[in-house]
């Protein structure tokens, strides 16, 4: 009997949420604001899936409405790559120690 | 590349993703985690750009597209003032779940692209993936963009309430279970649509009832629903990388609400139902009687901290609107030089988003190690001689210890008055967010300073 691909994905779900979970906890609360921006960013990679739908399909008309439901995504998640890993690093660029001697 | 191959990438860009939060614990390790979360990124466009191998001119296409969207977001990041992060953060929210809505439309017209049958004729796990995911996502997209319209304030932070909202409310979510079940049997597109449109609506009916007190739990709450959408998405393409996201990002957000709901001691389905907090809400309920306070000015505030060894100081979000951060660090410096020993206490609420004051005060400069939590530093207010209170209100209150009728009762909140003397600065004696009066002013041992609070604080800065 074999097992259903489906359920290898549900188990990475579920495991997922848990390390989740416990990696969120750890996050430094002075670190929250960050916290947000980067998981912004990083569900963004939801591109992967915007770029094969611009992209695959028939290679004559690059413009159907699917690709183009594509292509807005793309723009969309783009904008969400660069602006949150980009603000990410800002911000901790920002978090200094207190400088020895002082 | 075999789709083995494939799903080992996205793994791998999964796992960097994973440390990319880890190193999050602590600042030092914070920028490494940021990068190892953009070489994920790097690997997951990387390989599905390879996946595809048809570099023809669509290819052309998309690195336009993606060098537009690259640049507006290069450009915002740079520009957007820290006081500003709820409202960027709420707008990109609402990017990802309208890219998640694109994305599923994509899918649902294109099919055969991602391997999930033909159009008419989709398989059946894959619509309700898809659909989910489109749904989650249009209720993240409507739902921050409400959101994002009251942080920047235009749209009044007043919670927007009418008769039967929540049955309402009810109503359209259960329209939307029945649409994808009809929409499984049927295939037919018209119902895809409608199972987005009055997603939509949903959105919008769900964020306006909350008031501009909870919107710390809104945000929260929508960084996890845009993390669901996306895991939605994930199991529609059946892609590694965007399942662990999904799954990353929305418990991150769900403990975010938890931790905010916590701090405000408000449970999270009162702030799911809303109606909280508006901005001037009982402000002039009861006719209160005049108490006696004492005010004093910046010299007396000057003298009271220069003879103190010990100095909390209190901010809230009223400090970063007046623009004082970097003025109440200079004054710190000055105090300091004078060998006063300084530390910074923040409640889990004290600005508009989870941690907010703490970049405001790493903005100007102050060092994290003197930057301390509630929990951390509330046994220390007994023991220093002046707390300095500077755009926080509500968070002092201790009417929420003593007080049940009280609508904050509960709330934890730092132990300001246990101090030998505090300094509230304040420009009047107006209550607060949650709209009561805060007790702290009537105390003995507080002087009220009322003044804008960067002028007050150059003030002071001049008198040490």
């Amino acid at each position: 009997m074999e097992i259903d691909p489906f359920i290898f994905r549900l188990s990475i779900f579920i495991l997922s949420i848990f390390i989740g979970y416990y990696v969120v906890w750890s996050v430094t609360p002075s670190l929250h604001t960050p916290l947000m921006s980067v998981t912004n960013a990083i569900s963004s990679v939801i591109i992967v899936g915007a770029i094969i739908a611009a992209l695959a399909g028939n290679s004559e008309n690059i413009f159907d409405t699917a690709n183009i439901f594509g292509f807005l995504a793309i723009i969309l998640a783009a904008i969400n790559i660069f602006g949150g890993f980009l603000v990410t690093q800002r911000m901790l660029a920002m978090y200094k120690k207190k400088k020895k001697g002082k | 590349m075999s789709a083995n191959l494939l799903a080992i990438f996205y793994l791998i860009s999964g796992v960097l993703f994973i440390l990319a939060l880890r190193g999050l614990s602590s600042p030092e390790t914070s920028r490494k985690g940021n990068l190892f979360g953009i070489i994920g990124m790097l690997i997951a466009i990387g390989v599905t750009f390879l996946s595809i191998g048809n570099f023809s001119t669509g290819f052309l296409y998309l690195l336009v597209f993606l060098l537009i969207g690259g640049s507006i977001g290069a450009f915002i990041a740079f520009k957007i003032p820290m006081t500003a992060m709820p409202e960027l953060v709420a707008g990109f929210h609402s990017l990802v779940g309208l890219a998640a809505v694109f994305v599923a439309i994509s899918a649902f017209l294109n099919p055969e692209v991602f391997n999930l049958g033909s159009s008419g004729n989709i398989k059946i796990a894959s619509l309700i993936e898809m659909s989910l995911g489109a749904s989650i996502g249009a209720i993240t997209f409507t739902g921050s963009i409400i959101a994002f319209l009251k942080l920047r304030g235009i749209m009044s932070g007043n919670p927007i309430t009418f008769i039967g909202q929540h049955y309402l409310n009810l109503l359209l979510g259960l329209s939307i279970a029945a649409l994808i079940f009809y929409l499984c049997k049927t295939q037919l597109e018209s119902l895809f649509w409608l199972l987005i449109a009055i997603s939509f609506l949903l959105g919008v009916l769900l964020i306006i009832p909350i008031g501009g007190a909870d919107m710390p739990v809104v945000i929260s709450m929508l960084n996890s629903y845009s993390g669901w959408a996306a895991a939605g998405i994930g199991f529609t393409l059946e892609n590694t990388a965007l399942i662990i996201t999904g799954a990353l990002v929305g418990s991150s957000g769900a403990i975010l609400s938890y931790i905010m709901c916590k701090g405000m001691n408000r449970s999270f389905f009162s702030v799911i139902l809303g109606g909280f907090g508006g901005t001037d809400q009982s402000s002039s309920a009861k006719g209160k009687e005049q108490k006696p306070v004492k005010s004093g000015n910046a010299e007396d505030a000057a003298f009271l901290m220069k003879n103190a060894s010990t100095v909390i100081i209190v901010p809230g979000y009223g400090m970063a609107v007046a623009q004082a951060q970097h003025a109440l660090r200079e004054m710190v410096d000055t105090l300091k030089k004078n060998g006063i020993k300084v530390t910074y206490a923040i409640h889990p609420v004290a600005g508009r988003m989870p941690g907010h004051m703490n970049v405001l005060l790493a903005e100007a400069n102050v060092p994290y190690d003197e930057v301390f939590e509630l929990d951390e530093i509330n046994n220390d207010f007994a023991n220093a001689d002046v707390a300095f209170v500077i755009g926080a209100n509500d968070v002092t209150n201790p009417v929420a210890k003593t007080d049940p009728q009280s609508p904050i009762y509960g709330m934890p909140v730092l132990d300001v008055e246990k101090c030998k003397s505090i300094l509230f600065v304040k420009r009047s004696l107006s209550p607060g967010y949650a709209g009561i009066d805060n007790e702290l002013f009537y105390r003995d041992n507080t002087l009220m300073l009322f003044a804008d609070a960067k002028k007050m604080t150059e003030d002071i800065t001049k008198n040490l």
